[in-house]
């Protein structure tokens, strides 16, 4: 299963699905510039942040922090916890993509939610490869350019909390977490989690909150192994 | 929000992803290894909603946003798109505000 060439029929179908991908996430982008912007980070701050982080929870989690009055340090920490995902979805798909070199230097920068989501399921090398660089790409191409957009938009805005703007990233993150609520344990973790940053919010420094709460995540984790003994979750 | 640490944040990410592509497979074979990382951001993206929405400084509070964010449970009760619930967010509490 190398380098067999893919039927142009399942070509197409692939690379059309990675287009439509890119499309739904990318309309999301305009809110993450928008927010990002009325947070108090500059157009180009934010611009730079999708280019070069390009991990859309990440990014939300940063200038969420931020706008809550949370130190830039404490910000950057939950962005990068909440990057250790991306590594998960490295793991998976290195076998399937079989990239050395520049290649997979490049590939690294798109690994997100989505391409891996548009390839892990493909059933040869070449098919992955084409779901994951055609997904990355339009998500990348059309993520950017509507940070940007959002970005120029919110800066015309003026007082975010008159379009509810502030409640919009709360929103995003529920929309972000709700299909990782299907079992109970994540069900659990999360009501944990929010009880526990709620309880911090009056104790300690903003960002502490959040990044104390991915502490319910290890415990849970550590819990898990000796009270399942080995049944999946 | 300085360019260092914004910049320190954005490699961090970055070398995050390139070492999943580059660790030995047998990494991920651990239990417990694999909970922890399935489980880290369902509490921080759940601690992020209740901050988000119920904290104001080091205050909590109840207004316009907890309106906002039960259209959102109902926009995805409903499998809304992600934009109709972020939008849909803003614009109830948007409207709350300019009522109140």
């Amino acid at each position: 299963m190398t380098a067999t060439r893919l039927p142009a029929a399942e070509r197409s179908g692939i690379v059309r699905d990675g287009l439509a991908v890119g499309l739904a996430t990318g309309a999301y982008g305009v809110s993450f510039g928008a927010v990002a912007v009325t947070s108090g980070l500059t157009v180009l701050q934010t611009c730079a942040l999708s280019l070069l982080m390009f991990t859309g929870a990440s990014q939300f989690a940063l200038v969420g922090v931020v706008a809550a009055g949370g130190a830039p340090l404490s910000g950057a920490a939950t962005a990068l916890l909440l990057g250790t995902r991306n590594t998960l979805y490295g793991l998976r798909m290195a076998p399937l993509l079989q990239w050395r070199g520049w290649r997979r230097a490049a590939a690294a920068h798109v690994l997100i939610d989505e391409s891996t989501a548009m390839s892990i399921n493909r059933g040869s090398v070449p098919a992955a490869r084409l779901g994951f660089v055609s997904t990355g790409t339009a998500v990348f191409v059309l993520w950017n350019a509507a940070t940007a957009v959002g970005a120029i938009g919110g800066q015309v805005l003026g007082d975010p909390r008159t379009y509810g703007l502030d409640a919009a990233v709360g929103a995003a993150f529920l929309a972000l977490l709700w299909p990782r609520l299907r079992d109970r344990r994540s069900q659990a973790v999360a009501g944990g989690a929010v009880l526990v940053a709620l309880l911090l919010v009056p104790l300690t420094p903003a960002g502490v909150p959040v990044l104390a709460a991915g502490g319910v995540a290890l415990l849970a984790g550590a819990l898990g192994e000796r009270g399942a003994g080995g049944r999946p979750a | 929000m300085t360019w260092t640490v914004l910049l320190a944040a954005c490699l961090g990410c970055y070398l995050l992803k390139l070492a999943g592509l580059s660790l030995p497979a047998r990494v991920l074979a651990r239990p417990l290894v694999q909970r922890v990382a399935d489980l880290i951001p369902v509490a921080l993206l759940a601690a992020l909603v209740a901050v988000q929405v119920w904290s104001e400084g080091s205050r909590l509070v109840l207004d316009a946003r907890t309106a906002g964010l039960a259209f959102a449970v109902v926009a995805l009760l409903l499998r809304a798109p992600f934009l109709v619930v972020v939008v849909g967010a803003a614009a109830t509490a948007a409207l709350l505000r300019a009522l109140g």
